[in-house]
């Protein structure tokens, strides 16, 4: 049985979907329809996405820039200090 | 004295009013409304004033109606029309025509009939309003790079969420404030992907509705109906309200108010995927409980098949002990019962000695018997060399020996 298949790829999902789709298997876990063999296979795919969401929710770091124009017009970002 | 015509009231008052509606047939009057009064007739009583004077003020039923605004008492308003007089009260007034806000009021009017224009073309419909993104990877912030109102909302942004924040510098009030406020908004959208925000903030502290004009201009309105980037706007305090707040996705009350908007708490959202995370642990857990009991058996079976084998190897130790013992018990017993056999069994040789003996014995005590009790009536047995002597002749010198019925004694031939 290929388990991959009906799914796309964790590490392609958004944080939003990673955790939609999470809470789905838990329901249906939850709800204890699905046979064993599928829950296991559930189960690993939800550890999957908690992974994926835990790595998204860890690399939060703060980074304050401000927007500055270039001689030629184009836009580039520069560090903002804020005058206290 | 005398020279002076002479006025009945009436007469006076007439002249009073002729000379009044006359005058002053039509004027506009600035002034703030007190005592706003609606009769029960319909009618509106009122009083203008300023700083020093009072005018009182009426507008019938009919004009009342016809007003473009409804007069509330602290309004600065420009009242267009006629003064009357009363001439039984000796009292005059304004009647009033037509109403229309006066200073802020007069900028209201304009910024409602512009909300108005623009609503008409659909630019806040909300059809139009974009969803947030869950959790953005950079947030735009159009707003001054000095004050409170960045830093409120860096702050913000640092305790739920910390992530990408980009500031667009703008002013934010003054002359060209609007244009530098729509191009920068229109610059995120068109900004490079890497620098794109997921999220605009559009933000400004509070001031007074001239100080916020900037976001009630046209061109800032349409540069936010148009941007295909989610806009949050937090302008002035809560109870302002600006043109972009009807064009954006979604109004804030204070800056802080936005980035919270805009962001998750992270703290929460951890909590979230850990509950899921149990939940979904616990119910596989049920669920293998649950499972049929002949799993459960396999399972718990196979879960060390050394141990399958233990109890099958110790049962073999066990017998095999069972049965060198059993061996060993089988052979003593069969040792035993030989050499019981055996001893039981004398050897012929022995037993032919046994007896000779045996009846040697018999002889011997049948033969002293026999004479036993002819020895108590006197007799005696005599024996030369342990044989019984049964002839004189046959005594040699030796020793003989004589048995009585309680003993014996030697005696010598002589």
């Amino acid at each position: 049985m290929n388990t991959k298949t009906p799914y796309p790829s964790v590490a392609d999902l958004s944080f939003e979907n990673a955790l939609a789709e999470l809470e789905t298997i838990v329901r249906d876990l939850e709800s204890g329809k699905t046979s064993l063999e599928d829950s296991i296979i559930s189960y690993e795919r939800g550890i999957l996405l908690k992974a994926h969401c835990d790595k998204k929710l860890k690399d939060a770091q703060m980074k304050i820039e401000k927007i500055v124009m270039t001689s030629d017009g184009n836009i580039t970002t520069q560090p903002l200090d804020l005058e206290q | 004295m005398s020279n002076l015509p002479e006025f009945s009231v009436s007469e006076i008052a007439t002249a009073i009013k002729q000379t009044m509606e006359q005058s002053f047939a039509r004027i506009r009057v600035r002034g703030e409304l007190s005592k706003v009064n609606i009769h029960s007739s319909g009618h509106l009583y009122s009083d203008l004033k300023d700083a020093d004077s009072v005018l009182s003020v009426v507008c019938w039923r009919g004009q009342l109606a016809k007003l473009s605004i409804k007069p509330e008492m602290g309004m600065e308003v420009i009242c267009t029309g006629r003064i009357t007089t009363y001439p039984a009260r000796s009292n005059y007034q304004l009647v009033i025509e037509q109403m229309e806000l006066a200073g802020e009021g007069a900028l209201l009017k304009l910024i409602e009939d512009r909300r108005k224009k623009l609503a008409n073309e659909g630019l806040f419909d909300s059809a139009r309003k974009k969803s947030l993104p869950a959790l953005p990877k950079i947030i735009g912030v159009v707003t001054s790079p000095t004050g409170a109102v960045i830093r409120d909302i860096l702050h913000r942004v640092q305790d739920r969420f910390p992530c990408h924040v980009l500031v667009w510098p703008v002013n934010v009030q003054g002359v060209g404030a609007a244009d530098n406020i729509a191009a920068a908004i229109t610059g995120f959208h068109s900004a490079p992907m890497k620098i794109r925000p997921d999220v605009i903030i559009v933000a400004r502290g509070g001031g007074s509705l001239e100080d916020l004009m900037p976001f009630n201009e046209e061109n800032v309105v349409r540069a936010v109906a148009a941007c295909p980037i989610p806009i949050i706007s937090a302008v002035g305090h809560e109870t302002d309200t600006t043109l972009i707040d009807y064009a954006a996705d979604l109004r804030a009350p204070t800056p802080t108010a936005a980035a919270e908007f805009a962001l998750p708490e992270r703290l929460s959202l951890i909590f979230t995927v850990e509950d899921f995370t149990i939940r979904m642990v616990r119910a596989l857990q049920r669920k293998i409980k649950d499972s049929s009991s002949y799993f459960d058996l396999v399972h718990t079976r196979l879960k060390d098949p050394l141990r399958f084998f233990e109890t099958r190897v110790q049962k073999l130790d066990h017998l095999t002990d069972q049965l060198r013992a059993a061996l060993r018990h089988a052979v003593s017993n069969a040792r035993e019962k030989f050499l019981r056999t055996t001893l039981r069994l004398h050897p012929p040789t022995s037993q032919l000695e046994l007896s000779k003996q045996k009846i040697h014995h018999l002889h011997r005590m049948l033969e002293t018997l026999s004479y036993k009790s002819t020895l108590k009536r006197g007799f005696a047995v005599v024996r030369q060399n342990g044989h019984i002597l049964t002839q004189a002749a046959a005594a040699r010198d030796d020793l003989l020996t004589l048995s009585f019925q309680d003993g014996e004694i030697n005696v010598k031939k002589i």
